[in-house]
């Protein structure tokens, strides 16, 4: 037997990244924003989705959603009554989008028309984390039901947002939610993100969260995977 | 638990780089930082399953572990000893800036130069 070693030096996800790489220069192209929004089950993306897709409408901004879910079309049937255009991704067991998934849910879409993309990740706080879309902005989202301590259990996720959004801030008192604790942990992994505080049942920070991702450009490029060596 | 999923990439990765379709793999050796969010553990099991039928079947699978490492402003480049508190180790700043620990890498193969019995 003769053993060889052959030096690949090659990124695990490298399919996944080149076409990521691929659908950002689209969305550049076409002028479209895109962030990617990701949380555990429950936090209220689908229910904050839906306050600011009709506040984007309202303000006359073309915003657009894929929602990523493991079974069913009830998200997206959810917020296509905002009127905007919402297409479901069902990822059947798979607990994370990839890029290829995108790119076929965006057939027949006029990407220059668009001014917003939403991309909703399959709740889950650790796989969407590798796996870039091709997005502008990475929103990670915590709701005040939640520990205050997850970004310091998660630091994979908050570490790698560009945008830290906390959902369901009508019930915080209710839940005896410690702001501090929460922002000091945020802050603990992300020292620099900005934290926007939301409820989807007030409408608390949707008007800001919607400015945010429609006009800042975001300096750094999420996620930040591994260079090249 | 994308392991499963990290582990096809690595296995069709590697086909894609074999000489011949049938090259016998004898070791894969990746590198995972410590803030990829994988488990290797989990990542071995998986592999075992995703190299089932495939050149890489009896091949071992080594994983090389790459640590959280900071760029601080003030320090220069510091390894992290927790995931969970992003400040420099020396000079207690906070500070965000990754160079290393997402690491998600092949970073060499070993093949069984043997041409292959057809």
């Amino acid at each position: 037997m003769t053993a060889r070693i052959v030096d690949l030096r090659k990124g695990i996800l490298e399919k996944n990244d080149l076409l990521a790489k691929a659908l950002r220069a689209r969305f550049d192209e076409a002028e479209v924003r895109v962030s990617n929004w990701v949380s555990s089950p429950g936090t209220g993306k689908t229910a904050l989705l839906e306050s600011l897709l009709t506040a984007a409408l309202d303000r006359g901004i073309t915003a657009a959603a894929l929602v990523g879910d493991c079974a069913t079309d009830n998200d997206a049937q959810r917020l296509a009554r905002s009127g905007a255009p919402v297409r479901q991704i069902v990822t059947e067991s798979m607990c994370h989008l990839e890029s290829d998934m995108i790119s076929a849910h965006l057939e027949g879409w006029e990407l220059a028309a668009i001014d917003l993309l939403i991309i909703e990740n399959v709740g889950n706080l650790v796989c969407p984390t590798a796996y870039d879309l091709g997005e502008d902005t990475r929103v990670a989202l915590l709701s005040v039901t939640e520990g205050e301590d997850k970004p310091a259990k998660y630091p994979q996720l908050f570490h790698s947002a560009d945008v830290v959004v906390i959902t369901k801030t009508d019930i915080a008192t209710a839940v005896e939610w410690d702001r501090d604790a929460a922002m000091a942990a945020i802050r603990s992994v992300n020292p620099t993100a900005p934290i926007l505080e939301t409820s989807s049942r007030t409408g608390e920070g949707v008007i800001d969260l919607l400015d945010l991702l429609v006009t800042t450009a975001m300096l750094a490029q999420s996620p930040q995977l591994q260079e090249a060596p | 638990m994308h392991e499963l999923s990290i582990a096809h990439a690595v296995v069709s990765t590697v086909m894609d780089a074999l000489p011949t379709p049938d090259t016998r793999v004898l070791q894969v050796r990746l590198r995972i930082g410590e803030l990829s969010g994988i488990v290797p553990q989990a990542l071995e099991f998986a592999y075992d399953v995703a190299a089932q039928g495939t050149p890489l079947a009896d091949a071992a699978l080594v994983i090389e572990r790459s640590p959280i490492v900071i760029d601080c402003p003030t320090c220069g480049e510091q390894q992290l000893p927790d995931t969970h508190d992003f400040r420099c180790p020396s000079c207690d700043v906070p500070c965000g800036n990754l160079v290393g620990g997402k690491e998600l890498e092949i970073l060499d193969i070993t093949l069984d130069d043997l041409v292959p019995t057809p």
